[in-house]
């Protein structure tokens, strides 16, 4: 128990004292995921709805295969995406590989299938909902989607937000993919493992708790803006 | 400005900061960063030749795996059978040793082996068999793993049973599975001393030559990857074996004891 | 001159669901102008027609022909559903929706879209969350949404339905004054007062069939098949 007090004492101390070190890679983790969890959103949150609204041959198997990729491994997306864009990979020549958007890659393809499975989850909802209006408005498949995702915005959110959350937490695919180079790739997750290894376990726990004080801010923005937003509750 | 927009420019302007100095990747060994030299090396080297190391630190393995594939310009490991192997396939140029250390068998303190007063490192560990205490090794195919494989080779012991813990992990997890069973342990005396959480562990077994742990740099071969940056990495090299290395490394002290032993030959 | 949507013939259609015919097969005619009201007890096929006429509800076999190709005839019709689908956004907002849909810029929409809110008396509330309006300001909202596109025919399931004397009234007004503005009105309804009050026709229906479609006064007074007069009795069908 000792340890946890003088990790909270430890990272209060890095946090107030600005060390510099702790302001880069925090930044840079923020900075990774944000990207990450916008891009994975741009993606997931049309897909999730366009799954709901389209019904199609294979549409099950799609839905099975994508709660499957739920569980994959960050490892194991973290060597796919370094064999991609390894020098001696497919898109080698585009110099990628141990950099910042090496691990943005990395966790849009993490955080993706979880982003489409929970709006897919409470866009059907909505839709069961809205079906025999939209239907009966002559709606095109994508004012269906639209309408869905704008009116779902909430649920949506929260499905941003659970991506978010996986995502910077993630350590497995940015070691591979990133490299944890100090100054250039080292977020708190890899800053974690490191210091970990090196046996500096109240360092990592006070970077721990760092990570969670910003995850637990971020939540707290995104819905403070949301709140903001729109006058009105639903 | 909005916040995507000042997180990018805050990520630039960090990035501007190193974009001054030319870069080059080298790939070393955990138990290399482990040991804290790196810390003292990178510093003065960019300040020296105005050269920005970035450290890719990973398993023997995998560091010669990234050299391969010329995902680094250069390597520095210890593993010279894995090294010549590597060699030989083209993926480096040469191979030029820099330093050494030793690696040590850490224990409880009770020794329960009883390898305190054994005479050669293979003594120590039919010692450790016969009495089944705990093992546990680093199993990832890394230069201290394979000096541990080759130390049981020598010793004419096959490791296996309940007592013999593969971990497949670094050096500090290893050591961190170690420390919480209470295990024997193979590791390299930098590692060891830098380490935080030794708990109920000390150093059980030391100073056989068989335990030296010999240092080599090997620049990959641009012949292989023409985008390798091959002049910073002969650059690098010829800072790593001057006399200015040397001083540093060889002061390079944990606990008033020196790591590091300098052995380049200054060509 | 725009083409005229009306007369609608209905050929044999039938519906059929899992292997048990719920409407048909039934031919008929839809045409004029007024109100025609669909009458007949729990599991006649009321809803099924009109949702198969409004083209939501795929018939089984027969045909639907409207003076104009099918997709041209769905632009130009509403629905208004027993409960009546809220969009999760302001009652503005809700009413403003076929519009946008249409391509109509934000702002016009939004202004025609509070004139008729405003008519349907829903003025106050225009800027609220529709999610937390009442029953019947919610059906008022569906009808002015239905309204707005100013459609040649509407279709009504059971819009007053666990709806106040009062709510009722008010949307009664405003179908009038929307049927006298020339909409084409097709309703389903099981209240007898309100068929009186505002059918120009009775359709009446039992077991999926059409029994009889005759002018109101006919219809209540001297209803020809059996069925009706047990059904205006108050008697369970078979």
């Amino acid at each position: 128990m000792d340890k946890i007090w003088e990790a909270l004492y430890q990272a209060a101390r890095l946090i107030f004292g600005f060390d510099p070190d702790l302001v880069e890679i925090t930044l840079l983790s923020l900075q990774v995921t944000v990207t990450a969890t916008l891009i994975a959103s741009a993606i997931g949150l049309p897909l999730g709805a366009w799954l709901v609204v389209n019904r199609f041959r294979y549409r099950r198997i799609v839905i099975a295969i994508i709660n499957a990729l739920m569980g994959l491994p960050p490892v194991v997306v973290g060597l796919f995406v370094y064999i991609m864009l390894s020098r001696s990979g497919p898109f080698g020549v585009l110099g990628l590989l141990f950099t910042p958007t090496a691990m943005i890659i990395a966790q849009v393809i993490i955080i993706t299938p979880i982003i489409v499975s929970i709006s897919h989850q409470a866009i059907r909802e909505l839709w069961a909902d809205y079906h025999d209006l939209l239907i009966s408005l002559n709606a095109t498949r994508l004012q269906r989607v639209m309408t869905l995702i704008k009116d779902g915005r909430r649920a949506l959110l929260t499905a941003a937000l659970a991506g978010f959350g996986r995502a910077i937490g993630e350590v497995g695919a940015i070691m591979i993919v990133g490299g944890n180079i100090d100054h250039v790739t080292r977020v708190l997750t890899t800053a974690i493992a490191l210091e970990t290894g090196k046996g500096e376990f109240g360092l990592a726990l006070a970077l721990g708790f760092v990570l969670i004080g910003m995850a637990i801010l971020v939540n707290l923005a995104v819905h403070g803006l949301s709140r903001t937003e729109r006058g009105s509750r639903w | 400005m909005t916040p995507k927009a000042f997180l990018i420019a805050t990520s630039l302007a960090l990035t501007a900061t190193f974009a001054a100095a030319e870069n080059i990747k080298l790939s070393v060994t955990t138990s290399f960063a482990n040991s804290g030299l790196a810390e003292v090396l990178l510093p003065e080297i960019a300040k020296d030749i105005d050269l920005n190391v970035q450290l890719l630190i990973v398993g023997t393995g995998q560091a010669l795996e990234l050299g391969a594939n010329g995902d680094v310009d250069a390597v520095l490991v210890h593993s010279r059978k894995a090294e010549e192997k590597w060699l030989a396939e083209g993926n480096g140029t040469h191979r030029r040793e820099i330093m050494y250390n030793d690696f040590v068998i850490i224990g409880p303190s009770v020794d329960p082996a009883g390898i305190k007063t054994s005479a050669t490192a293979a003594d120590a560990l039919k010692a450790i068999e016969a009495t089944k205490s705990k093992f546990v090794s680093r199993g990832d195919d890394s230069g201290t793993h394979k000096m541990e494989l080759a130390l049981w080779q020598n010793a004419g012991v096959t490791a296996e049973g309940d007592w013999y813990a593969s971990v497949g992990q670094g050096m500090g997890a290893a050591l961190n599975t170690a420390a919480g069973m209470n295990a024997y342990i193979l590791a390299d005396r930098a590692s060891w001393l830098n380490f935080a959480n030794k708990a109920d562990l000390a150093i059980a077994f030391e100073g056989d030559p068989v335990l030296f742990n010999q240092y080599a740099y090997m620049p990959v071969n641009p012949e292989k990857h023409a985008h390798v940056k091959a002049d910073a990495a002969a650059k690098l090299e010829a800072w790593l074996t001057s006399p200015r290395a040397k001083e540093l490394i060889e002061n390079y002290q944990i606990g008033g004891q020196q790591l590091f032993v300098f052995n380049a030959s200054t060509k | 001159m725009v083409a005229p949507i009306l007369p609608l013939n209905l050929t044999s259609i039938e519906v059929r669901r899992s292997g048990r015919t719920i409407l048909g097969p039934l031919s008929h005619r839809l045409e004029g102008r007024g109100i025609s009201i669909l009458m007949g007890p729990n599991g006649s096929g009321k809803t099924t027609l009109l949702k198969t006429m409004h083209g939501i509800e795929r018939p089984t076999r027969g045909q639907i022909d409207w003076q104009i190709t099918a997709e041209e005839a769905r632009l130009r019709q509403a629905f208004v559903f027993q409960t009546p689908t809220i969009l999760r956004r302001s009652v503005l907002d809700n009413i403003a929706f076929p519009l946008l849909l249409r391509g109509v810029p934000r702002k016009s929409a939004q202004t025609t879209a509070a004139e008729l809110g405003e008519k349907v008396g829903l003025g106050k509330v225009l800027q609220q969350s529709a999610m937390v309006l009442s029953g019947g300001e919610k059906q008022k909202l569906a009808l002015a949404r239905a309204l707005i596109l100013a459609p040649d025919v509407l279709f009504l399931d059971e819009p007053c339905a666990n709806l106040d004397s009062r709510a009722t009234r008010d949307i009664e007004a405003i179908l009038c004054d929307a049927r006298d503005r020339g909409t084409r009105i097709v309703m389903a309804t099981h209240d007898h007062g309100q068929a009186r009050r505002l059918a120009d026709e009775i359709w009446f229906l039992h077991a999926g069939k059409l029994i009889e479609s005759t002018p109101k006064t006919q219809f209540f007074d001297a209803p020809q098949s059996a069925m009706a007069r047990a059904y205006l009795k108050g008697d369970l069908l078979p």
